[in-house]
């Protein structure tokens, strides 16, 4: 009786794990499907350009604000962190070392690209979710408008070109918000730590790396958003999964790139 | 909102995320300060090139004349060539010493050059031949220990007396210091 009881619970455990594991599945490769979709239909949407610079404005120019201040802040607790540490080995001149390769390197990318995902990737999914609940996407299609075209692909680029602007302008203001720490608060001495920095940063090694991870992320943070919208079930409940799972998705994409990329470009 | 508004907040955006990157480039990174314009290569061959990695400085007099573009192994003579790309600025004579040298104590290694006297200058594809190998610290302080303990037995054999003296011997090396109590 038992056993009949704990082999059908097993049983039901096994039919679960398959059913997520197809659903899975079917997901990526419904998402690699738009992917190319887009990707084919970008010359029709590079021809009306004003689109994507619209996009650009609501996802990259709006994103300014969250993007500046929070690298303002990470800048200057690397700086206070960084001190901490490296005073107690009488090197506190590396800290413009430490918080350039360190914003540069990874915090750049990846904290904008986590912050882009929260901030702009849950505006596209809700949007374009919405725009299938209400019809708008049949009505396009109705027009002989491809809504991949119209919708889509515009907004996929505009995050590919927003991306790396972002992650670079989060860099150098992190920089400097790590400058304004060190030198005039703490007193480290401003030649020294630009010099340092200067010798010690390499522009492909480090500065251009970043910005291929940005464009990599820009890529992946973007398409996930675009594809849980256009996924999405035409519901208010629907929609709002939808939402999350773009948030929780994009970081897990972001982080995971993150370790494949760096180990590419360290070449350990 | 009007097109004409969007256009110029892009363009505002767009410039700041160039303007940042120059900016990186210039102020962060070393596009101006180590900029090595055309470059010529040679090689040079170590039996030793300790912690050497490429893209490390190669430096004369201290002044960064080019960097280490390569390290391979050679299995004809067991060692490593090492080829370094020079700057066409800089010609160094055919007999030019290579040494490797370690900035500070546990620095990243680098290779120096010293100039010779020839009066040909190396050119591309050329070949280092009077090296110095990489120091290697524990190599150095077993052939210190090694050549104290010779020492002591030397004087062991000279005086061949009793243990005392033995004991005085070895009392009167450096090492001593290290970790021992003094007798007196």
């Amino acid at each position: 009786m038992i056993k009949s009881a704990l082999l059908i619970g097993l049983v039901r455990g096994l039919r679960g794990i398959g059913h997520k594991s197809i659903k899975g599945i079917w997901r990526f490769g419904a998402g690699i499907r738009l992917f190319w979709l887009t990707l084919m239909s970008s010359g029709e949407c590079f021809r009306r350009f004003h689109l994507i610079i619209r996009e650009v404005y609501f996802t990259g120019v709006m994103s300014l604000i969250i993007i500046l201040v929070s690298a303002f802040f990470v800048g200057m607790v690397l700086g206070l962190q960084g001190y901490h540490t490296l005073q107690k080995y009488g090197s506190s001149e590396a800290i413009g070392v430490l918080v350039a390769l360190a914003l540069v390197r990874e915090l750049g990318p990846v904290v904008t690209a986590l912050l882009f995902a929260g901030r702009a990737g849950t505006a596209i999914t809700a949007e374009i979710g919405l725009m299938k609940a209400t019809e708008q996407l049949s009505a396009m299609e109705m027009m002989a408008v491809s809504p991949i075209a119209r919708v889509i692909a515009p907004r996929f680029w505009a995050g590919v070109i927003a991306m790396p602007i972002l992650a670079i302008l989060f860099s150098m203001v992190g920089i400097l918000g790590g400058y304004l720490l060190a030198v005039p608060v703490i007193g480290v001495d401003a030649g020294a730590f630009w010099s340092q920095m200067q010798a010690n940063v390499d522009w492909r090694h480090d500065i251009l790396n970043g910005v291929i991870k940005s464009v990599v992320f820009g890529v992946a943070c973007t398409m996930i958003a675009l594809f849980e919208g256009y996924d999405a079930p035409p519901t208010a409940e629907g929609v709002s999964r939808a939402t999350t799972r773009t948030v929780v998705t994009s970081s897990l994409a972001v982080l995971g790139l993150d370790f494949i990329l760096t180990s590419f470009m360290l070449n350990v | 909102m009007d097109r004409t508004t969007i256009d110029l907040w892009v363009g505002i955006f767009v410039a700041l995320g160039v303007a940042a990157l120059l900016g990186l480039a210039m102020k962060v990174g070393n596009l101006t300060t180590n900029n090595i314009g055309e470059t010529y290569t040679v090689t040079a061959n170590f039996e030793n090139i300790g912690g050497l990695k490429p893209r490390a400085p190669v430096k004369s007099a201290g002044v960064v004349v080019g960097r280490v573009a390569d390290i391979t192994f050679d299995t004809a003579t067991y060692e490593a060539v090492v080829s370094l790309s020079l700057d066409k600025r800089y010609p160094f004579p055919k007999d030019t010493f290579a040494n490797i040298y370690t900035a500070g104590l546990l620095g990243e290694q680098y290779i120096g050059l010293e100039a010779g006297g020839d009066e040909a200058a190396l050119v591309n594809g050329d070949k280092i031949t009077q090296t110095q190998d990489a120091v290697v610290l524990e190599k150095m302080i077993s052939q210190f220990l090694y050549s104290k303990a010779s020492e002591s037995t030397d004087d062991k054999s000279e005086k061949s007396e009793s243990t005392k003296s033995d004991a005085d011997a070895l009392g009167s090396s450096p090492l001593d210091n290290i970790g021992k109590p003094s007798n007196d």
